[in-house]
Formats: C-alpha cells, structure tokens, sequence
C-alpha cells in the first residue's frame, strides 16, 4: 500500500456558484462566479497559482474542449491547465489532479474548477448522446434512470425486500434531501415535500419516479489547494485537509462476468476500503461524521450506504427508515441537499460534495450547519452505469498536524 | 440417401392486429372495410423486418439439427429492406452459417419463394430456402386488411428427408394483378374478381395438371392443396378446376395470420408439414407473373424431426393489439412527435461493423481456453478476475442460448419506439452475460430470474441515412422450448 496523501494538501480557499436553470449564464459566467469566491476565500491572486485543473463532462455541450477555456474564462497566467473528464467523478477527478500537484511539490498552489451548462442542451433530463462505434451496436438504448433502476430489481431479488418497502426507504431518501436543500440557498431545488409525493410521481423507469431522481442543473465549483505549511504562512487556521482520494474503475466484470449480482456498486465497495486505509479510519460508522454521496437516484444513494461499509448489507432500508442518515441524524448524507436538490452538474458535483465539507467543518454552512462540528466527512461520486462505471472517494477532515 | 425437404421452420409475429381495429378506424371513410373487420393478422414489432424473420424461420428450420454445412442459402421476398445490399448476406451472417456457402435474395414476384425451392431441390448440396415478407400498406387499404408479416424456411438436400419432390411444373405469363416499382412505396392492385377469373382460374389448373401428369398421378391423390389467395373460395374453385377434392384444400390462415406474400405458399407448406402423416401428397402452388406447382411426398421420417415452433407454435405465442394507431406508428405511416431523445445520431460505422460482425450479427462470444470461462463479447483478456488470460479465448455462439433477468427496468423516459423500453442484465445459464433490450415482453412479465431466449431484431434505424443496423435481444423463453436449438 502506497503512503497516501493523508495530510500532505490542505485546502486554502473554495466557491460554488448557485446551481439551477441559469439561464442568464454562460459556463464561463458560472465559472467565475465559483472562482471569484474561492479566491476571495483563499486570499491570494490568479498569479500565485501553479497548476489548474479543469473538470467538465459534456464539453461539447457548453465550453468546447481542452483545458483552454478555464485559462480563457479566468485569464490564467500561461501555466499548465489540463481538463478531465471521468463521467460523474469528473469534478472529483479535477480536485485529484490538483491535490496530487501539490503533495508531488510541483505545485505550491494549485486550482480545480468543475462547471456544467447542462440546460443549454435542450434535454429535461441528461442528453442523449453517442457511447463509442461498438457500444452503440450491442447496447441497450437506456437512459441514466434505466441503468440505475436496476439496482432496485436485483436488490430487492437479493434481500426478498418488498417493493413497497424499499420503495418507501427510496422516497425518505428524496423527501430528505428536499428537506435540506430547503436550507441551502444555492440549491436548486428548495421546495419541501411528503413521502407520498413521491410515491406517487410518474414513472420514469420502474420503480423510478420522477422524485427519485436528482435535478439536472447548470453549476460551478472550485477549489484552491496547498500544502498546510503554506496554508499556515498565509495565516489560515482550522485548517481542513485532504484524507484521502480513491478512484476505483469498472475493468468489465460487472458487465460480463456472473460474479456480480447487480445490487451493489463493487466500485465503491472498493474505493472506500482503499480511502479508509489511507485515511487511517478504521470503524467508519463510529468515525465519519458527514457525507455527501452520488445520489443520482434514490436507489443509488441506498445501496451505496452498505457499500460505504456504513449500513450492513441488507440493512440501509432500515438506518435510512429510523433517520440515521437525516440531518440531525448521527451521519448525516447530503445535508446540502445533495445532488437530488443542490444539483447536478456533472463536472462541478465532486467539488461540490467537498465545499459543503469545508463548510461544515469550519463552521460556515449557515442554517444547515451541524452543531457537533464534523471532523471527518466522506465524498463520493458514481459515473456511468453500475455494471460499468467510475468511482471516487474523497475523505477530507480537520487537519492534526 | 435421398434428396428431399430434410427440415422445416417458420416464423409469425407475436403481435396480432384485430382488424376490427382496422375497420374501426377507417369504416367512416371506407365503409367497405367494416364487413372485413373479422380476424386478426399478424404484424411485425417495430423492431422486425423481413430479415430478421427470415432469420428467425432460419432458426425454427435448423432446430436440433446441430452444425449443418450448407451449401446454399436463398432469401426470397418482395420487401427486401435493402436493395443493394445482399439481404440474405445479413440472414446468413446471423445464423452464423460460416462464409464458404453461395448467397443469394430472390424477388420482384410473389411466386420468388416456390421458384427458389424449386431451383434448390433440381439437386446439388444442402440449400436452405428462406423467405419473409412485410409489405408496406397504405391506410385504409384492402391490403392492409388481407396482408399480414411472416416468415418460413426449407432446407433440401441428401439424408432422410421428410418429404420428397414427386414433380414439378412451372409457367411463366406477365398476369399483373400488382405491382409495386422503385418510385411507389405500395403495391397498386387490379380488380380482385378478375385477377380471380382472368388470372388464377385459367392460369392455374393447367399447371396442376402437367404436375401431376408428371408424377403419373391423378387429381385424387392430392391429400393437402396449399394455395394462398386472399379472395374466400378461389383455392377452392381452382382445386375443384382441377378435380382435387375439396377436402383437401388447405386453409389459408386469413383469419389468424394474413397473407405473408412471397413467403405464404412455404408458410402454408409448413403448416401442412406439421400436420402431415408419412404418404400424405402435398401439393403448393405458388402465383404470380405466372405459377410454379410443386408435389411433394411425406416420408415416415416427418415424425424424427426435432420439436419447432412452426407456424403452430408461433401462432400459439400471440398478443392481441387492439391499439390500430401503434401500427401505424410502427410502419411510419403517420409521423409522430418522438422527441429530442430520438434524434440521437444512429449512424453505424461500416468498418467497425465489419470488423466486429462476428460479435455484432453472428452472437458469437468467446470461451477462455485456460479457464473455461464463457463471455459476451469476445474479447482479448479473460473477464474472469482469477484468470485474465490474454488472447485465450475461442469463439462460442450465444445466440442458442438460454439466459435468466439478473436485472431490469421499464424506462420511459429513453427513445423507444414502443415505450417502455424495457431491458436489463441477462446472465446465461452456462456463463456470461450482456446488458441488452428485451423484445416482445409485457413490463409485467418481468422478473429477476426469468428465463429469456436471444431474438435476432432491429437495434436502431438510422433514418438520416437510410440504414438500420441489427442487434440481438432478449425475448421470454417462457412460452417456447428451444432445447437443442443451434
């Protein structure tokens, strides 16, 4: 086991811009808006930053390729600026590039900026798009709902769950969410609802209604990363530091080999014993506070909180039924509202996840704020499908150095 | 060894329209049509066409039969759905008939399926004749209440045949009771009584009897007369034109099926075959631009043959369609609002289409040689995580195989032509598995662990283009036994 990053980066400054239908604004516009923040927060100029990474997932859609628009929209110095994209871990995988350049040290100060214009593409949901000359010949013609959906049939196939049971566990995971984006005054969606509006909202893919699923926004966040010695001369305390950062990707097995029975994302499984290890977390329903989990669907964010080796297998029906995921719960997940009502765009969602950690932890996250300040909190994305997707794993926390 | 019908299949579609749907809709503008709204016909799923019935009746044909080394394959229809591309190139590479055998589409005639069986049975190697037929109807037309979609396959050759040719006959007249030319997108149609009396009536019984002449029998000893003509009565009075029994006359399957234009005459053969005992006299008439008459014998080997669907079977897997407006649809007959989703670019490239064709058409996967491990597709390093062995993999054909739902889902917000789009995981019994649609299923049949058979279908129509490109997908087994099915 590689050393890890645990305490080498410690996070100087972050921004998100308002998520939501911005119809007045460019992804530059939401760009700057993100930035403008994290740089006020950080203290610094464009000047001092080393290295940047940009995460953006349908380029095609809103900014075009290449790492060329974040230089252009910031008007970065000349230095090196790469995009990535890794479906929905693209923001994640923004901040990972950032990270790893200063805990390398060929970085002092580096950048990560995810955006989305997701509501210029014309699509109420996630546009359509092509998967690769093969692909488009052997696949199913699905959608993201269709894929994730699954989940439901095999987990219940698996547990001997009733349908309306787990159903009813789905739709306290979106009334949750509502409830806290309620509380957020950059979330998307901020309107309260009942358990039975979303048992009773229409089918998008069975047994997905159209409240177990997250919005589809436009958004921008950043972060500005350094190492906590440079944090300290530049006079930050209570300094919130990186943990841990896992990617774990499908290699096919899902997809093709009968060793998986499709109720559980092997990914993430994966990636979170990995970030534990580098973390130093050894009991992580004792020792994380928070978390911010992909919560594309409500199934989604189901199944992750036993993958998270958070709820025992079998048992996230229940821990999410009795309000131990709530926001007065004992782990709260997605006290911002998550991706169901803070939003979804894509290559902003991982850097999103991690500003509400640095929020919470330093004690700035408003009327949502936990009062038991959280010392250790967990990030999570899910792209893809989950027979074949990407998985990233954040663990950020109060720096003890 | 003798040559013969060794074998025999078909196909009909699991939809079948209530043509008092049809007469429903249309009985305010043609009242003519109402007295027709009796029966049902078969109509193809928006995802089939006359290939990928003809590949099914190639699979019903080859049914237990094992690996058969064909010499031949002939594809016979009218409604071929690519003019300069071999069609029955497409059928051949689906049923994974290997590529040293001679290909070839027969058309431009309703008589294309009985002259190509003819040809094939003056002799030579094994030949498999297929024909499937899904004409494009006009609203509110008669033939849009007579016609109906399907397929059927012979496969003739040396062993030990189930029926054998007694004799044949053939003329050739220019009798245009139709037509359809590149420009027309329907068939236009003469006056039915007389194509009935200037066309079957005259043109007919003589072939019969030079047929028979031949075969030294009389009229007598046809046991099962198979004629398909849509007008009620006309086999009827040409076998009685030409002193056949009337009893012997078989029945067209209007009221279940419709007529399956080139493909009915070996439609309706199977469906004799199926119910023929040894020493049974078959005879098939196929009509258009002139007649071929074709005699055949049962042997006693009609009852080794291997269980099949046949036209029995798959009129036995049926689900009535009420809903005229969905046919419409299917056919684009009415253009409908699909949606930004559906204008999602379909264009295939032709060079990975070629180079994945094995995987793509065939359904062929790949079998690890060091571990045994079965996957979909074939692919450079083993799947299994204890083996990852590269370039071990031999190829192994999936489309015979039975699989069970692993997981699924009814999406609705996806592009479908016939929404929910329903598909899922499918885990083959003996290894392997694939992300794939499902076809022909109702959203409440669907269950983790139900057994799904793989259909050869349209994956997606590139309308921009012109093209279409074929994929398999997963259908319920429930209701078929495919055991020993290549």
């Amino acid at each position: 086991m590689p050393k890890g990053i645990r305490d080498k980066v410690a996070i100087l400054g972050m921004g998100c811009s308002k998520f939501g239908e911005r119809w007045d604004m460019n992804a530059e516009d939401l760009m700057v808006e993100a930035y403008t923040e994290a740089l006020g927060d950080a203290g610094i100029e464009t000047k001092q930053i080393d290295a940047a990474w940009l995460g953006t997932a349908i380029e095609e859609q809103h900014v075009g390729k290449s790492a060329v628009p974040l230089a252009v929209a910031l008007r970065l110095p000349y230095i090196p600026v790469t995009r990535v994209e890794n479906f929905c871990a693209t923001g994640t995988e923004a901040f990972r590039g950032a990270v790893y350049a200063v805990a390398s040290g060929a970085a002092d100060i580096a950048l990560a900026l995810g955006v989305e214009k997701l509501k210029d593409t014309g699509y109420g949901g996630l546009p359509q798009r092509g998967r690769g000359t093969l692909p488009n010949m052997t696949w199913p013609n699905a959608s993201a709902p269709g894929y994730f959906a699954q989940l439901a049939a095999a987990y219940r196939a698996k547990y001997g769950s009733a349908p309306q049971d787990l159903k009813r566990a789905m739709a306290h995971v979106s009334v949750k969410s509502h409830d806290n984006g309620g509380r957020n005054p950059k979330a998307h969606l901020r309107n309260k609802i009942t358990i039975d509006t979303v048992l009773n909202s229409p089918m998008i893919a069975e047994p997905l209604g159209l409240y177990d699923c997250c919005g589809v926004s436009d958004g921008a966040a950043c972060a500005i990363v350094t190492t906590p010695e440079i944090a300290r001369s530049l006079g930050k305390r209570d300094l919130v530091s990186v943990k841990a950062l896992q990617v774990a990707v499908s290699n096919g097995t899902e997809a093709q080999h009968n060793s998986w029975d499709g109720s559980y994302f092997a990914t993430t499984r994966i990636a979170a014993t990995r970030a534990y290890q580098e973390a130093g977390v050894e009991k992580p329903r004792d020792e994380i506070n928070l978390i911010e989990v992909h919560d594309c669907f409500s199934v989604t964010e189901l199944v992750t909180m036993e993958d998270l080796h958070i709820s025992a297998e079998g048992r996230a029906i229940h821990d999410i039924l009795d309000g131990f995921y709530d926001a007065d719960g004992t782990i709260p997940c997605q006290i911002d509202g998550g991706l169901k009502c803070f939003g979804h765009p894509i290559g902003a969602s991982g850097l999103r996840m991690i500003y509400e950690m640095y929020l919470q932890m330093q004690g700035r996250a408003g009327e949502r704020q936990r009062k038991d300040l959280p010392r250790l909190g967990l990030t999570h994305n899910l792209g893809g499908f989950p027979h074949q997707n990407v998985c990233s794993i954040s663990i950020v926390g109060q720096y003890e150095g | 060894m003798t040559f013969g019908i060794l074998s025999f299949g078909a196909y009909i579609p699991r939809l079948r329209l209530q043509r008092k749907a049809i007469a429903d809709a249309h009985g305010w503008f043609n009242s003519a049509l109402k007295g027709q709204g009796k029966g049902e016909r078969a109509i193809a799923n928006w995802d089939e066409d006359p290939v990928t019935m003809a590949v099914e009746a190639g699979r019903d044909c080859l049914a237990g039969l094992g690996p058969v080394s064909l010499e031949a394959l002939t594809f016979a229809s009218t409604t071929f759905p690519f003019l300069d591309r071999l069609n029955a190139g497409v059928v051949a590479e689906a049923l994974a008939l290997g590529q040293d055998l001679a290909t070839a589409d027969a058309g431009q005639t309703q008589r294309a399926a009985t002259s190509a069986l003819l040809a094939a049975l003056r002799g030579g190697g094994p030949s498999l004749i297929v024909a499937a037929e899904k004409r494009p109807v006009k609203a509110a037309s008669p033939i849009e209440m007579t016609a109906g979609d399907g397929a059927a396959a012979i496969l003739v050759g040396e062993g030990k045949p189930v029926a054998t040719l007694l004799a044949s006959a053939t003329r050739t007249a220019d009798f245009v009771d139709h037509y359809r030319t590149p420009e027309s997108e329907y068939d236009y149609q003469w006056e039915e009584r007389w194509i009935r009396d200037a066309g079957y009536m005259p043109l007919v019984p003589p072939v019969i009897k030079a047929c028979l002449a031949k075969a030294g029998l009389g009229p007598e000893a046809v046991t099962r007369f198979c004629m398909p003509a849509v007008l009620a009565k006309v086999a009827n009075s040409v076998a009685k034109g030409a002193g056949i029994p009337d009893a012997a006359v078989a029945d067209n399957l209007h009221a279940v099926c419709g007529e399956t234009g080139t493909a009915h005459p070996l439609v309706m053969l199977v469906a004799a075959l199926e119910e023929a005992k040894p020493g049974d006299r078959i005879m098939v008439v196929g009509f258009g631009q002139g007649a071929d008459v074709l005699l055949f014998e049962v042997t006693d080997q009609i009852s080794a043959l291997a269980p099949r669907l046949g036209v029995k079977g798959h009129l036995a897997r049926r689900r009535e369609e009420t809903n005229y407006a969905k046919f419409l649809a299917f056919n684009d007959t009415v253009e409908l609002e699909r949606g930004m989703r559906a204008e999602a670019d379909k264009q295939t490239a032709l060079s990975a289409l070629w180079r994945n064709r094995h995987t793509v058409t065939s359904f062929v996967g790949g079998k690890c040689s060091k571990c045994g491990t079965l996957q979909f597709p074939k692919t450079r390093v083993c799947v299994n995580p204890n083996c990852t062995a590269i370039d071990t993999q031999e190829p192994e054909p999936f489309s015979g195989k039975i699989g069970k739902i692993n997981s699924y889902t009814a999406d609705r917000l996806t592009y479908s032509p016939d929404p929910p789009a329903c598909y899922g995981m499918i885990q083959f019994d003996e290894g392997g598995r694939w992300m794939m649609d499902f076809t022909d299923v109702d959203e409440k049949d669907l269950a983790v662990g139900h057994p799904m058979r793989m259909m050869f279908r349209v994956k997606d129509i590139d309308s921009q283009r012109g093209f279409r490109r074929y994929f398999w997908k997963a259908a319920p087994a429930a209701t078929t036994d495919l055991s020993g099915r290549a």
